[in-house]
């Protein structure tokens, strides 16, 4: 059914609509949309018997559910930014585990300096930690990504995030068609764990392992994870005949038909990349994009078999590897080892700053004349930047770089935002 | 569940296969240790094993068990000075168990329920004891058990040698001595009164007996001469007492003076205060030096007897004594001061021990007479005479009833070695099971049951028995203060404390063992074992 | 009492067994059918309390469950000499994540029975003082506040063992650890340091709240199975020697703790809603001395010089948990 819906509330219905058992969650800007209609929803009586634990943190909020996925239970949070990082040891643990608790990451920026806009540090930051990493481009991929998730969660016993843009979606309110409870069921049949603490035949879960057994255990959870390489797309595919629509997968090419440049990036700065895409396709530039809709595991073979036929690439990301560059421009290079093509590192949309489309199409225009650096920041002050800098010559000053800058974007009467 | 993950998941249990007893250096074993009621104990009872039975109510078990050892526990329970409860742990802790009380009530609930012993078949040995005493009673009781015919010759009309005529009735009721010589007579013991053996040889010979047990007691007395004295004023205790038993006790003065501070010195002044008279008690040393329980002396003095400490009588007249003032030396001897003074007394009663009349065994062959007229007899209680054994007041050491009836079963069992033509050997006797190995915190603060005490106007004037039973609620009480010193009782507490498991509990009455393969040698289960019945050894491995 | 004492002279009242009482009076410790829920071939050191407060505790847990219960433990010694690959201990569903969340994840096992239907399962959560009132401190304020249906029991050896003997904020005044070592101006851990958690499980109002000690089985066990039949959040505060910490005997792990009790500087006490309802009172008074002596992590006090005033300081909090909890009454 068709709806005109906030994006937080499609993703709550969407989890509403898998029949989760335990919800634990803390509140953080821009998640909280999702978990208060979530708790009340649950309150409500909508959900069955569905637990919903308001908890002390983050770390608790992934630590209860844990605790409840390891007794079998169908487990849900939602969280971003600062909280994604309080929950950090819980985050490797549940995948350790291999608990399939899915949660939702309202991407945010990570501080300091504290900003609660959108970008994708906070994913980013633990994008190794042996979850699958699913990223919407829209609402209503946001919403279906949960139900895939929760399925594939299940069926490789580890936990999936879901990510997907701070206020851009979670806030947006778009049309969004809610699929009817009797697909779902159909579609995500209840959880079966692989293992479940039970007094009828107990276990110990969560041993101490050493130096003899730990690589071998390591092995077998990458072997393990690999295997969601094979599953997103049977899945996608699975969700696709089921409703009729297609979402996710693991990674999307747009107008990628004779394309000699690719930007690639994730999340929903697909559709202003789309947009922009279109309108230089009618300025006679072969360009496309590559969505990569899972960033972990990451689909290296499916992204050079997308990308190998173009001349160049730019991998706009809403991150940052201080002192390196790109996150996923990184992986990108290794999934085009040998291949003669060149490929750029835009880094956009940090803490919340737009996109535009314009600065878009400037961006494939000075890639194609080579003048991108290396790494490039889009839409970058270099006033400011200048201005900082000339000071930091003259005086050493000890303190916050953030201050100082905020301190030098006053003195010039210039707003950053 | 082959779909666990690897490593991370684990099986119940498994650490079963990780033996951490190889990492031992010391390592438990249970032991038992002698407890020091039993050590003390002149009858050789096992006390701790008899209580054991009695903390569970179970009286005819504990009667049982306490009857391997001593056939007369009604008139031990009131007559034994009880070494074994000076000996007591327990005293460390609060009070001594008041063993001799539970002792009396089980042997109260034997006479009063009729308790029988069982006997061993017939062997066809005869033996013969001389005297129904408390050792000869023992004797026979235990060689009648094993299967032996014996046959008592008592020169006295009655049975009980110094139980009867030694003892006053206030302390030891004749009922009592009556019912537990009955239930050994009972076994098939003949006992033949007034039947004074003057010629052993021809007696042993007459009676076709195989071996022989002199248990003569020591009836003569010291005496000494008092100057002055008129020998119808002046006799001796063993006499005075023994003629209580008669229909013709003695008539006394008014004022009555015992000379001596043992406990038969006690038995006859308190007598004498039940006859009526107004009894002193002349000792040459002091209070302290004195034989006499302490306990005894201050009840004899609740009931009006004086005492008049470090005096020695010198002379008599016809109602006085002069006695001299003693006073003790640095080697704490009493020593004359030539200080004189009187004291008013018409009747003079000497308590100053006494020895056995050994005449008749001067022609025995073999036979070694002491001095003071004790028979020597070797460790397995055999004068130089083959098959002629002795034992009780008539050898040498301490006598006492109980000492007495000790030397009965320890001469019993030597007898059946000596008709079986074996040896009997000792089996060997545990280390003490001392206070220190005790952890005291396990035991719950108890204060002895007292016994009730007859009122003092009828101790006065009255023979009743002084001294009254425990009931069945305190008896049992009172037995369960027993700390079971050294002797695993089942409590537990190594099984609970170890934190490896490594205690394997056997189930009741088995008692517990070691899992080696687990125990990792902390000391924790030795530590905490009330009764110290578990040793830390070096775990030689 | 927080316990029915038994009227029983010999030893009824304080062994973990007694041939004279029937079955139900006796420990679950004494039982043949108790469930060794942390079974043989653990790795503890010899003489762990920790290992023997989790037997006991969990055993009764398991009684008073009916055998349906699940464990989760803190990372800590207890975790880390249990369930070493390839082998565990555990003859119960149990389960480890992390350092600080166990009593989150205990929540969450909970939640997860409520949600299935099977609140006849119960749910403990177990940590090291560390865990509990250091690293674990926020997750295990939150599973009180919301009264979630978990009964936490906290091994307090106090400190970080696992790691080599740290610091905790349950490290009493002037212990020597690796981290308050016996140097310098005050030597030992700092006085007026710390926290008493079980006032504040108390704080936040929560059913039942108990510290009990593995001197006394009878008492421990008798709060476990009361803890275990309330419905809400439960605390449990378990004193368990560590020789190694401690520098004691390992034989001696009982004795030191029920010095800690009859000295009054562990108090045995019951608490329901945020407020005192009994305690144990003290058996047979004994100086802290007789405490501290048993323990070389104490042995700098008494010198050369001997620290009389340390010493006095400790007497005082002994004093005054004896004069708050009424103990020699």
């Amino acid at each position: 059914m068709l709806a005109q819906i906030e994006g937080s509330q499609a993703v709550a219905e969407s989890v509403v609509l898998c029949r989760p058992e335990v919800i634990a969650a803390y509140p953080i800007s821009p998640q909280t949309h999702i978990v208060e209609r979530l708790s009340r929803m649950v309150k409500h009586g909508d959900v069955g018997r569905c637990q919903y634990l308001n908890v002390e943190s983050e770390f608790a909020a992934l630590s209860v559910l844990i605790g409840a996925s390891a007794t079998g239970a169908r487990t849900y949070t939602a969280t971003t930014s600062q909280g994604l990082l309080f929950m950090a040891e819980a985050v490797y643990n549940a995948a350790g585990l291999g608990l399939p608790i899915v949660m939702t990451i309202a991407n945010r920026a990570v501080g300091a300096p504290i900003n609660i806009w959108n970008d994708h540090s906070d994913s980013m930051a633990l994008r190794d930690a042996g979850w699958v990493q699913l990223y919407a481009e829209t609402n209503q991929e946001a919403a279906d990504l949960h139900i895939q998730a929760f399925r594939l969660a299940e069926e490789l016993s580890c936990p999936v995030m879901v990510c997907m843009d701070g206020y851009i979606l979670t806030h947006a309110y778009e049309a969004v068609d809610m699929p009817a409870q009797s697909l779902v069921d159909a579609f995500l049949p209840p959880y079966s764990p692989v293992q479940v603490l039970d007094p009828k035949a107990p276990i110990s879960i969560g041993a101490m392992v050493g130096p003899e057994a730990f690589t071998e255990v390591k092995y077998l959870a990458h072997h393990q994870y690999l295997r969601a390489l094979a599953l997103i797309p049977e899945v996608a595919g699975a969700f696709a005949q089921q409703f009729q629509r297609l979402s996710g997968g693991l990674c999307s090419p747009y107008r990628m038909e004779g394309a000699s440049i690719a930007v690639v990036a994730l999340g929903s700065v697909i559709g202003t990349i789309k947009e922009a895409i279109d309108e230089l396709r009618l300025d006679g530039i072969a360009v496309g994009c590559v969505k990569i809709g899972c960033y972990r595991p990451f689909p290296m073979v499916q992204l050079r078999g997308t990308l190998e036929g173009v001349t160049r690439v730019i991998v706009v990301e809403k991150d940052l590897a201080v002192g390196m560059g790109g996150i996923v421009s990184a992986d990108v290079r290794m999934a085009l080892q040998g291949l003669p093509i060149p490929i750029h590192t835009v880094i956009a949309g940090l803490g919340g700053r737009s996109i535009p489309k314009s600065s878009l199409k400037q961006m494939v225009q000075d890639a194609r004349a080579e003048r991108l650096s290396e790494p490039h920041f889009l839409d970058l002050n270099r006033t400011v930047i200048d201005n900082e800098l000339m000071r930091r010559r003259d005086q050493r000053q000890a303190g916050p770089m953030a201050e100082q800058v905020i301190r030098a974007v006053n003195a010039i009467g210039t707003k950053v935002v | 569940m082959n779909r666990k993950p690897f490593a991370i998941t684990l099986d119940p249990n498994s650490s079963l296969a990780n033996h951490t007893g190889n990492w031992r250096t010391m390592k438990p074993v249970y032991v038992d240790r002698l407890p020091p009621c039993n050590q003390a104990c002149p009858a050789g009872e096992n006390i701790q094993a008899w209580l054991y039975h009695a903390e569970e109510g179970a009286y005819e078990e504990a009667w049982r068990r306490l009857i391997e050892d001593n056939p007369m526990p009604a008139i031990h329970g009131r007559v034994c000075y009880h070494p074994c409860e000076t000996a007591c742990n327990r005293g460390q802790l609060d009070e001594a168990v008041s063993i001799r009380a539970v002792e009396r009530f089980l042997g109260d609930q034997a006479i009063l329920h009729g308790w029988q012993v069982p006997c061993a078949p017939p062997t066809g040995k005869r033996v013969l004891i001389v005297g129904a005493g408390p050792s000869g009673l023992s004797a026979a009781y235990h060689l009648t058990r094993m299967g032996h015919a014996v046959t008592i010759h008592e020169a006295a009309a009655k049975v009980g040698g110094m139980m009867r005529y030694g003892i006053p009735a206030y302390r030891l009721p004749r009922n009592i001595v009556e019912a537990e010589v009955a239930r050994i007579e009972a076994m098939g013991v003949t006992i033949r009164l007034n039947t004074r053996v003057e010629d052993l040889d021809a007696t042993i010979k007459t009676g076709g007996f195989h071996a022989t047990f002199l248990a003569v007691g020591a009836h003569l007395a010291r005496r000494i001469d008092i100057p002055g004295v008129d020998a119808k004023r002046m006799l001796d205790a063993a006499t005075f007492l023994s003629r209580m038993e008669s229909p013709f006790p003695y008539k006394l003065g008014r004022r009555v003076a015992v000379y001596g501070g043992g406990n038969t010195a006690i038995d006859v002044a308190r007598t004498a205060e039940r006859l009526g008279a107004e009894p002193v008690i002349i000792y040459r040393r002091d209070a302290v030096q004195a034989p006499a329980f302490k306990e005894e002396v201050a009840e004899a003095a609740e009931e009006g007897v004086r005492f008049h400490w470090l005096r020695a009588i010198t002379k008599a007249d016809h109602d006085k004594l002069t006695v001299e003032v003693m006073e003790m030396d640095e080697q704490g001897k009493p020593k004359p001061t030539g200080r004189f003074e009187t004291i008013e007394a018409d009747t003079v009663i000497l308590a100053l021990g006494q020895k056995a009349d050994t005449g008749f065994l001067r022609n025995i062959q073999g036979i070694r007479v002491s001095d003071d007229g004790t028979i020597e007899v070797d460790e397995c209680m055999m004068t130089g005479h083959p098959g002629l054994f002795a034992g009780g007041d008539m050898v040498p050491g301490e006598q006492s009833v109980s000492m007495a009836t000790g030397h009965g079963k320890r001469a019993a069992r030597h007898i059946d070695a000596y008709l079986r033509g074996t040896l009997y050997v000792k089996p060997p006797v545990h280390p003490l099971a001392t206070f220190d190995r005790l952890n005291g915190w396990y035991y719950t603060d108890a204060e002895q049951s007292k016994q009730p005490i007859l009122a003092l106007a009828r101790r006065r004037a009255t023979f009743e028995e002084m001294v009254g039973g425990l009931d069945a609620g305190t008896a049992l009480l009172e037995a369960r203060r027993c700390l079971s010193c050294g002797n695993c009782f089942e409590c537990d507490n190594c099984y609970a404390v170890c934190p490896d498991n490594a205690v394997i509990k056997l189930g009741a009455g088995n008692r517990f063992a070691f899992n080696y393969d687990y125990c990792k040698g902390c000391g924790l289960c030795a530590e905490e074992c009330p009764c110290g019945a578990i040793d830390m050894v070096k775990d030689l491995k | 009492m927080p316990e029915q004492r038994i009227k029983f002279y010999q030893t009824g009242t304080y062994t973990a067994g007694n041939r004279l009482l029937n079955e139900e009076a006796r420990t679950v410790q004494s039982r043949m059918d108790r469930t060794n829920s942390l079974n043989s071939g653990h790795r503890a050191c010899q003489g762990c309390g920790e290992a023997l407060g989790a037997r006991y505790a969990v055993d009764a847990a398991m009684r008073a469950a009916h055998d349906r219960l699940i464990a989760v433990n803190a990372t800590g010694c207890l975790e880390v000499f249990s369930s070493p690959y390839p082998e565990s201990a555990w003859q119960i569903p149990w389960m480890h994540s992390v350092f600080g969340n166990a009593p989150a994840v205990a929540s969450g096992v909970a939640a997860a029975l409520r949600a299935k239907g099977r609140e006849d399962v119960k749910v403990i959560a177990q940590g090291g003082d560390g865990a509990t009132v250091d690293i674990g401190f926020g997750c295990l304020s939150g599973m009180f506040e919301r009264n979630d249906d978990v009964l936490y029991l906290c091994y307090d050896n106090e400190a970080y063992m696992n790691t080599g003997i740290q610091r905790s904020g349950a490290t009493p005044p002037f212990a020597r650890t690796n981290t308050t070592q016996a140097v310098g101006e005050t030597p030992g851990n700092l006085p007026s340091t710390g926290k008493n958690l079980p006032r504040i499980a108390m704080a936040h109002g929560i059913p039942y709240v108990a510290t009990a000690s593995v001197a006394d089985l009878h008492d421990l066990e008798a709060k476990v199975t009361r803890a275990m039949a309330v419905q809400g959040a439960r605390y449990l505060h378990i004193h368990v020697p560590c020789p190694l910490g401690w520098g004691s005997d390992p034989a001696h792990t009982i004795k030191v703790a029920r010095m800690a009790v009859e000295s009054g500087l562990f108090p045995l006490f019951e608490a329901q809603f945020g407020t005192v309802v009994d305690r144990m009172p003290i058996r047979h008074k004994v100086s802290v001395e007789q405490y501290l002596e048993l323990q070389d992590r104490f042995k700098h006090l008494f010198g050369p010089p001997r620290n009389t005033d340390a010493i006095a300081a400790i007497q005082a909090i002994a004093d005054a948990n004896i004069a708050t909890y009424g103990l020699t009454a």
